[in-house]
């Protein structure tokens, strides 16, 4: 297979495939939990905003109590890096939009190379601070298994690859850049597969699990009139 | 002659006789219903509530990081009910089936060391109710017989004579009538029709008989009709410090045979944080059915006659006060307000923990905790993050308003060589009330 093949394998089968994954994995695992049910709480509420109190929940655990913001300092500061700089990463880099014009017709403003740059830069920080803390924290360290590491690792990955496409669409300084080598442009586009076909399975499924859990436990508390 | 809940009661407490592991996998599994499964598969294994688990704070173990605690409840769910559970067990990924050695060492994670205060729900990111999964996971370590021998023993006390520690109706009855000749007043026993129906802990009964003076005083002064059931009257809970429903429902349904034998209004919880939420939030849930009388927690109640002007406060106790919040009444039963408002009322010098409220340690003794011999001395070093909050406040005198917090604080304060009072707010309450003028 040449390189132009593996690009064109990623751009199309491969692409689609990971997403029809993504997405029927996704509802599976939403699916499948909401069918394991529940029982009606009979108990009689304090408040019955139970809605509101679901928002309010997913809202309020954005940023810690101040009680606890002292000792969690570290890991809540540097997940925000991460999170706002893949987001940054992925939706304000103009090849990323670019591509999802393409696919979907969608299309929204960049951000300035430079700033992405600068967000990829703090990603990869971000990110390897974060799986120190979680190799040298005994806490961490000992809940941490098999998915966190993997799932560590797909989201690093495309960020890794994606540097080494940049890297050479660059190589030639200010002359207009040379065609794009199809072959970092494929695996690039590979890792990012690889992350939407872990996504539903894995850890990173808090991406739409957390929505649940915060909203569940907002209610539950709302219900009692205890703070969030 | 014996119901279905009394003969499932029973058979929980011979589970201790044969622990099986298969068993409490399969409690393990039923627990996981909804809502319980999403917050199980949210977690991403932060560690964040280590840093709000005092018994993490004080020992370090990283086992007791409280989502740790849920190990063998995740494992059950993953290998039987999780979405991809099938898949991963014909890959031959579905982790192992549990042990019964496993059980065993996460007995103590899981009773030991946990309160049940909820401390780690309030930090988790991820919102997730650790506290709430942990009284989960109770219920499969009770029915697969791994609940510490303590509590199996204390149920079945409960179940015998109604009370914990053995208590019975004569107990009560004598110290109603030395309450009677210390107030002069009576204290009503059975009276049909009361607006209230008090239900007391052993701890008030045995340790401070006070509060039945303490009681009659402040219904008096509201002008309040009420009653003390002779059958009933025991508000402590072991089922569901144990977590079982089953002996929890068994229990909770006196109570509740009481009130509406008397045909009460409402019954008041008493100063007794799980008693609280065994009554008020998980009672209907554990009879599978709606009260006809209302709940409020006795604070909640004195609170309520002071705003109404019915209990007229007068002076205030000059000593710096400061208020230790019950979990379970104040972070997992949202009653924060009432409190403060009463303590304000009856304290010139009231002043708040670092973290008070919500986010307030816990005595270290709630959730069963304070009834497990093995696990005293891991409660006695937990105390040391409220010692530190205490002291913070330079309080010469401690209140709360849970007797069993009041039992495991003095406990806790002697054991750390300290001197200071702890004082229980309803009493004190009705120390401060307006003398009543006596009619002509």
């Amino acid at each position: 297979m040449t390189a132009m093949e593996l690009l064109e394998l990623a751009r199309g089968p491969a692409l689609w495939a990971s997403l029809a994954v993504l997405l029927a994995g996704s509802l599976w695992r939403v699916v499948a939990i909401l069918r394991l049910g529940t029982t009606p709480d009979l108990s009689e509420p304090r408040s019955t905003r139970l809605l509101g109190g679901a928002m309010r929940g997913i809202v309020a655990r954005m940023v810690p109590m101040k009680e606890f913001r002292s000792r969690t300092a570290l890991g809540f500061w540097n997940g925000y890096v991460y999170h706002v700089g893949l987001a940054v990463i992925v939706f304000g880099y103009l090849p990323h939009i670019q591509f999802v014009e393409r696919l979907t017709g969608l299309a929204w403003p960049r951000l300035p190379d430079p700033v992405v740059y600068i967000f990829v830069g703090l990603t990869f920080v971000s990110l390897f601070i974060a799986l120190m803390e979680r190799l040298t924290d005994p806490v961490r360290r000992l809940l941490s298994g098999f998915d966190d590491y993997f799932s560590w690792f797909v989201v690093v990955l495309p960020l890794v690859t994606g540097m080494i496409a940049i890297n050479q669409s660059y190589a030639s300084g200010a002359a207009p850049p040379p065609p794009l080598d199809p072959l970092p442009l494929a695996i690039h586009l590979l890792s990012v597969e690889l992350l939407f076909l872990w996504l539903p399975f894995g850890k990173l499924a808090h991406a739409f699990l957390v929505f649940a859990s915060r909203g569940i436990t907002g209610a539950a508390l709302t219900r009692k009139g205890a703070a969030l | 002659m014996s119901t279905p809940t009394s003969q499932s009661a029973r058979a929980v407490l011979d589970s201790i006789k044969a622990p099986d592991a298969s068993r409490a996998a399969r409690e393990f599994v039923a627990q996981a219903g909804r809502d319980a499964a999403f917050q199980l598969e949210a977690c991403v294994h932060c560690g964040q509530c280590a840093d709000a688990c005092h018994f993490h704070l004080v020992s370090r173990d990283p086992r007791h990081t409280p989502i740790y605690k849920l190990r063998p409840m995740l494992k059950a769910y993953e290998r039987e009910a999780a979405p991809f559970a099938s898949l991963k067990k014909l890959l031959g990924l579905a982790p192992p089936q549990l042990t019964a050695e496993e059980l065993h060492e996460w007995s103590e994670l899981v009773y030991d060391s946990c309160n049940l205060c909820g401390r780690c729900t309030l930090v988790c990111p991820m919102g997730i109710d650790i506290a709430g999964l942990v009284r989960r996971a109770r219920e499969a370590m009770v029915a697969g017989g791994f609940a510490p021998a303590d509590l199996y023993k204390a149920s079945e006390r409960a179940l015998e004579t109604g009370s914990p520690i053995g208590v019975r109706w004569p107990a009560l009855k004598r110290q109603i009538e030395l309450q009677e000749q210390d107030t002069g007043l009576q204290v009503p026993v059975d009276a049909e029709g009361a607006e209230y129906m008090v239900i007391l802990s052993s701890i008030e009964i045995m340790s401070f008989p006070e509060t039945i003076g303490a009681l009659a005083r402040i219904f008096r002064q509201a002008g309040a009709t009420w009653t003390i059931p002779s059958a009933g009257f025991e508000a402590t809970n072991v089922g569901v410090q144990i977590g079982s429903r089953d002996v929890a429902a068994q229990l909770l349904a006196r109570v509740v045979d009481a009130a509406e034998r008397l045909h009460v209004k409402c019954v008041i919880s008493p100063e007794c944080g799980h008693a609280y939420s065994a009554l008020r939030w998980e009672g209907p849930n554990l009879l599978g059915r709606r009260y006809a009388f209302e709940v409020v927690q006795i604070d909640e109640l004195l609170d309520r006659f002071v705003r109404e002007g019915r209990l007229r406060l007068r002076g205030k106790d000059a000593r710096r006060l400061t208020f230790h919040d019950p979990c379970q009444l104040v972070r997992r039963g949202g009653l924060n307000e009432a409190p403060r408002r009463l303590m304000d009322g009856v304290s010139a010098n009231h002043v708040e923990m670092p973290a008070a409220g919500a986010a307030n340690f816990c005595c270290g003794g709630g959730g069963g905790v304070s009834a497990i011999h093995r696990a005293e001395g891991l409660r006695f070093a937990a105390f040391e993050c409220k010692k530190q909050q205490v002291e913070a406040t330079g309080a010469e005198a401690l209140v709360t308003a849970c007797a069993n917090c009041r039992n495991v604080l003095e406990e806790a304060i002697d054991h750390a060589g300290m001197t200071l009072p702890v004082l229980g707010l309803t009493e004190l309450v009705a120390q401060y009330l307006e003398p009543e003028t006596r009619a002509a």
